[in-house]
């Protein structure tokens, strides 16, 4: 029995293929403006017996392409625990939302917190400042992880933090103190969550986010237990949701 | 059971009401209800008397109303569960509830109040300052409570448009407070006694304090008939009875809902539900949920659970106790009275442990799977004691999902999910 899962990001499009709960193709696109249009060359482009949709977009999609759908913080637990067993938490920093998720024994979900309200703390937030400060993330990444502190940002905001790294940059401020002080206070806020939901290791960082060096490093820094990165990060989601169909061979 | 399409535009130009933007809201709270009510599946018959009586919200109730003042009779407008209903109709004036559970014309409340103020407050200032509640233009007056800082401090502006007056409510439960407590009563009774120009009499209060139970009696059958699995009723529909409770006439409310609770008690003898057997039960706690307020349950009921018990102001708070009916003279029922409403476990009061043991004894009674904690934004009190909901229901081995959130609805979106999520996980 083949399933597709379907992740409709606000920033992405993630899809991933099972076969008797192994992964047999996955895919990942833009959402651009029209995710609608990324997800319907998914559903297109093999055979499937089952769609199973997450995200955002997880209602639209069941409509149009039918099939069932499930949250993301479902799904992100399901993926993550499939592909890590003995993991405990799940922490997931997507492009417009931040999701924390302790989970019990055999993965069963006991709490959770999003934030999905604004872009703080999210890549959204990372690239707008990636842009203020003249750098790429990777250079950014890079960057904060050479400086040996950080400058304290005093706003988690996009609009203000952006207005703030401008005027520090201005005033002749250290890029690179500037880029960790970033991607410190987002670690700290994630942090936060983490332990609102009481947390423990080993933790699995998923999303677009956990590609970003600096963030995965001060958040293995603070974290008390193990933090592990999944090779493909953003389509835990996908996997999970496909994971979460009945049949799927998953459990 | 209408004579269809009664036009009653002259009514409310009486009573002052603007009416463009009084039409623009009776047209939004319709296509609301209609959204959230008449989608419903297996709504029990009984409903029908609550389908009606929210298509004459301004028109046949308002006509009562304004029939029984033009016979000399007095309307009390009041906010909060801690205002005695009793005294109010042994005085001969009728009671009508002013909260209000919609975002109404908030652009000229934040001209007199700070924009992070709860909706509840803000909600009913824009009704007023708006005039498009004919409820509020029915009070002849309009009785506060000093409940909470939002509200003390609206009463005052409030003050300004409206014959107001405030009952000072003590914020523990000792013995002086009792006290205190007790005297508050006595001047409610005198200042009903002088607006109605009526006395209160043994048996005027003692008539009141049975017609008022009676009517929490019949709200207390609909609660219990759905500790039931399958529920026999939705929690939409039967916040709906305890929301129109607050203004509905006494023995004809009671009357039909006895009658729906009739049917309730069938359905569960025949097994017959709402929905599926099984569908995961919710228990909601919290702030106050004012008509047209069904955010919340609509949310939930939408995503395939059902809510089987609300421990709120329009919900367990307003029905579980009542006044004993005892007492031969007024001074002992007013004893009584004031015992009964000190009772009340609000947010505003410290300490509060009688609301959390109600929570979990609610969860408990009623078997359900996880209850939601409620909060409107900017309400410091039931903010505060989420907390210790949410470690009370823990320790009792379930889950809690806390929502703080307003009368909006730019934040369904997430809600959904994160209520979603939460029915998943249970
Ligand atoms: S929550 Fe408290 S202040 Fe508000 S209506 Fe209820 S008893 Fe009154
Ligand atoms: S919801 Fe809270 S802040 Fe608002 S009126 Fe009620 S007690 Fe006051």
């Amino acid at each position: 029995m083949r399933i597709l899962g379907l992740d409709i990001g606000s920033r992405s499009v993630d899809a991933v293929w099972l076969e008797d709960g192994r992964i047999v193709d996955w895919a990942v696109a833009d959402s651009g403006f029209d995710p609608g249009s990324a997800a319907t060359d998914f559903v297109g482009r093999d055979a499937h017996d089952a769609i199973v949709s997450t995200g955002y977009g997880r209602h639209a999609a069941r409509e149009r392409f039918g099939g069932s759908a499930v949250t993301e913080i479902t799904a992100y637990g399901m993926g993550a625990s499939a592909l890590f067993p003995a993991a405990a938490a799940v922490l997931d920093i997507g492009g417009q939302d931040t999701k924390v998720i302790a989970l019990g024994s055999g993965g069963k979900i006991t709490d959770f917190e999003m934030n999905d309200k604004c872009a703080a703390g999210t890549g959204k937030f990372l690239e707008v400042m990636a842009r203020a400060l003249g750098f790429s993330l990777q250079e950014m990444a890079d960057a904060a992880l050479a400086a040996e502190s950080g400058v304290a940002i005093s706003s988690m905001c996009t609009v203000f933090a952006e207005s703030e790294v401008t005027g520090l940059v201005h005033r002749g401020e250290d890029r690179r103190r500037i880029a960790r002080g970033l991607h410190e206070s987002i670690a700290k806020r994630t942090l936060g969550s983490l332990k609102r939901v009481n947390a423990r290791g080993p933790l699995v960082f998923a999303g677009g986010v956990a590609k970003n060096p600096a963030m995965v490093t001060l958040i293995a820094d603070g974290f008390a237990g193990e933090v592990w990165v999944p090779d493909e990060a953003q389509i835990v989601g996908a996997y999970g949701a496909a994971l979460s169909a009945e049949g799927s061979g998953g459990g | 059971m209408s004579d269809q399409a009664v036009d009653y535009h002259q009514m409310w130009a009486d009573l002052g009401l603007d009416l463009p933007t009084h039409d623009a809201l009776l047209g939004a709270v319709g296509q609301l209800f209609g959204d959230a009510y008449l989608t419903q599946d297996n709504r029990p018959a009984g409903m029908d008397y609550l389908n009606f009586v929210m298509s004459e919200v301004h028109g046949l109730r308002i006509k009562e109303l304004d029939d029984f003042r033009k016979s000399g009779g007095k309307v009390f407008g009041t906010f909060c569960l801690y205002v005695p209903e009793e005294i109010i109709r042994a005085a001969g004036g009728w009671c009508v509830g002013l909260c209000a559970g919609a975002e109404f014309a908030y652009d000229q409340v934040e001209q007199i109040m700070p924009r992070n103020t709860c909706a509840l407050i803000k909600s009913f200032m824009g009704f007023k300052l708006a005039k498009v509640c004919p409820y509020f233009e029915s009070a002849d007056l309009v009785i506060g409570e000093t409940t909470c800082d939002g509200k003390k401090k609206a009463y005052e502006l409030l003050g300004d448009l409206h014959n107001v007056w405030v009952m000072e409510l003590p914020q523990m439960k000792r013995e002086q407070d009792m006290a205190a407590w007790r005297a508050e009563i006595v001047e409610l009774v005198h200042k009903a006694e002088e607006t109605t120009g009526n006395t209160i009499t043994a048996e005027s209060l003692r008539a009141a304090i049975i017609e008022v139970n009676d009517k929490r009696r019949a709200l207390q059958r609909i609660a219990a008939a759905c500790a039931a699995d399958p529920a026999p009723i939705s929690g939409k529909d039967r916040l709906l009875a305890t929301q129109v409770a607050f203004y509905d006439d006494v023995p004809r409310f009671t009357q039909m809902m006895n009658a729906l609770a009739d049917e309730l008690e069938q359905r569960v003898a025949s097994g017959e539900g709402v929905t599926p057997k099984g569908a995961k039960r919710i228990l909601v706690t919290g702030t106050p949920m004012a008509l047209p307020n069904w955010k919340l349950h609509d949310i939930i009921e939408k995503a395939g659970a059902v809510v089987v018990g609300e421990e709120m102001c329009t919900g367990s708070r307003y029905y579980q106790d009542l006044v004993s009916e005892s007492a031969d003279t007024v001074d002992d029922m007013l004893d009584d009275i004031a015992a009964k409403y000190l009772d009340i476990n609000c947010a505003c009061f410290t300490p509060n442990d009688g609301r959390i043991e109600d929570v979990v004894r609610m969860a408990q009674e009623l078997k359900v799977d996880g209850v939601i904690d409620y909060s409107l934004q900017f309400c410091g009190l039931y903010e505060m004691e989420s907390h210790s909901v949410e470690t009370a229901v823990r320790d009792a081995g379930l889950p809690v999902l806390k929502i703080t959130t307003d009368y909006s609805m730019e934040d369904v979106g997430q809600l959904a999910t994160r209520v979603e999520a939460f029915l998943e996980m249970l």
